[in-house]
């Protein structure tokens, strides 16, 4: 069975990698895929990227964005519009802890949007 | 004068050298308030404009300045990418159906970008970004009623000025704060380059 699939959105290709190795470490079927950096690999975010990730993370439950600071969000807003994916959302939450509680709850099958609710549930506790 | 292709090609060569000339100095301005990457996005991205535009056969003004806006979007790895690329992708969508482009349609269509980048941007005027150039600039296309070079400079190069006395609130500027105050805002910049460029193609029209 599909699982919600996962972009991580970050301005360092590294960052983006690393958070997907902790995840991965616990949650191995959830489809997670990265937007690191520029199309050089430089610090940035570059929207080709983010649709190719979205592409590759949407198994048929839809796919939610994680991003980080300055023009990740802008350029994940770019990219919803442009896949005209209508299952696919930008979630405004941690990008570590985030993904991750996002990971736990989309292998339990849930729903694009129960992941994430779950996910602003569990930070608007703390 | 209308705008015709070959304007609209110009218009983005001209910026381009500009871009180049000016590199350094928009990353020196970024450096003072933000990431230190505005020179060498908007160099990147230009150039790629600029070795693309000579090479292709457009139909229309509106088809330069969709091939700008998606080059923009994809090669400028920092927020320029998507604030211009959404200017000139609405700018494209606005002057589509008219060619070549007169100065209202192209009044409308800077306009048109200006409503396009606040939206994306989530800014307005007076929060030390591009729009508090493109905001006087489309005031003074709206009062006018044919391109006007000189004043096109003034205008936008007044309004780039006026940039260094505002505290950021928007952009990477904003995690400044009041330290933002006094330097002059480099999105601002090269908007008044886009602009000068502009001016450089209306005077070589009439």
């Amino acid at each position: 069975m599909a699982d919600v699939g996962i972009v991580l959105i970050s301005h360092s290709p590294k960052i983006a990698a690393g958070i997907k190795d902790i995840i991965r470490q616990v949650i191995t079927e959830v489809p997670i895929e990265t937007a690191g950096g520029t199309d050089e690999n430089e610090i940035g975010t570059n929207i080709d990227k983010i649709l190719n990730a979205m592409e590759a993370a949407d198994t048929g439950k839809g796919v939610l964005l994680f991003y980080d600071i300055g023009s990740a969000k802008m350029n994940a807003e770019m990219a919803i519009e442009m896949s005209e994916k209508e299952n696919s959302m930008l979630i405004d939450a941690p990008l570590v802890e985030g993904s991750y509680v996002a990971a736990v709850e989309a292998g339990m099958g849930k729903s694009l949007q129960e992941v994430h609710d779950a996910v602003i549930k569990s930070f608007s506790k703390r | 004068m209308k705008l015709t292709v070959n304007n609209s090609i110009q218009w983005f060569l001209k910026a381009n050298e500009k871009m180049q000339e000016n590199k350094e100095y928009l990353t020196l301005l970024d450096k003072k308030i933000g990431d230190s990457d505005h020179g060498i996005n908007m160099a990147r991205g230009f150039q790629e404009v600029a070795n693309k535009l000579p090479t292709q056969d457009y139909a229309s003004v509106s088809d330069v300045l969709k091939d700008v806006a998606m080059t923009l979007m994809s090669k400028v790895g920092g927020a320029a990418g998507p604030l211009y690329g959404t200017i000139f992708l609405k700018m494209s969508t606005a002057v589509k159906g008219t060619d070549p482009v007169d100065y209202q349609t192209f009044t409308n269509g800077l306009e048109e970008g200006l409503v396009g980048v606040k939206q994306r941007g989530k800014a307005d005027v007076g929060e030390k970004t591009l729009v508090d150039v493109w905001a006087p600039v489309v005031d003074f296309f709206k009062q006018g009623v044919d391109f006007q070079a000189d004043q096109l400079v003034e205008t936008a190069e007044n309004a780039m000025d006026n940039t260094k006395d505002i505290q950021a609130s928007k952009g990477r500027a904003a995690y400044f704060k009041e330290k933002s105050i006094g330097h002059i805002d480099p999105g601002s910049t090269s908007s008044f380059y886009i602009f000068e460029a502009l001016a450089e193609v209306i005077r070589e029209g009439e």
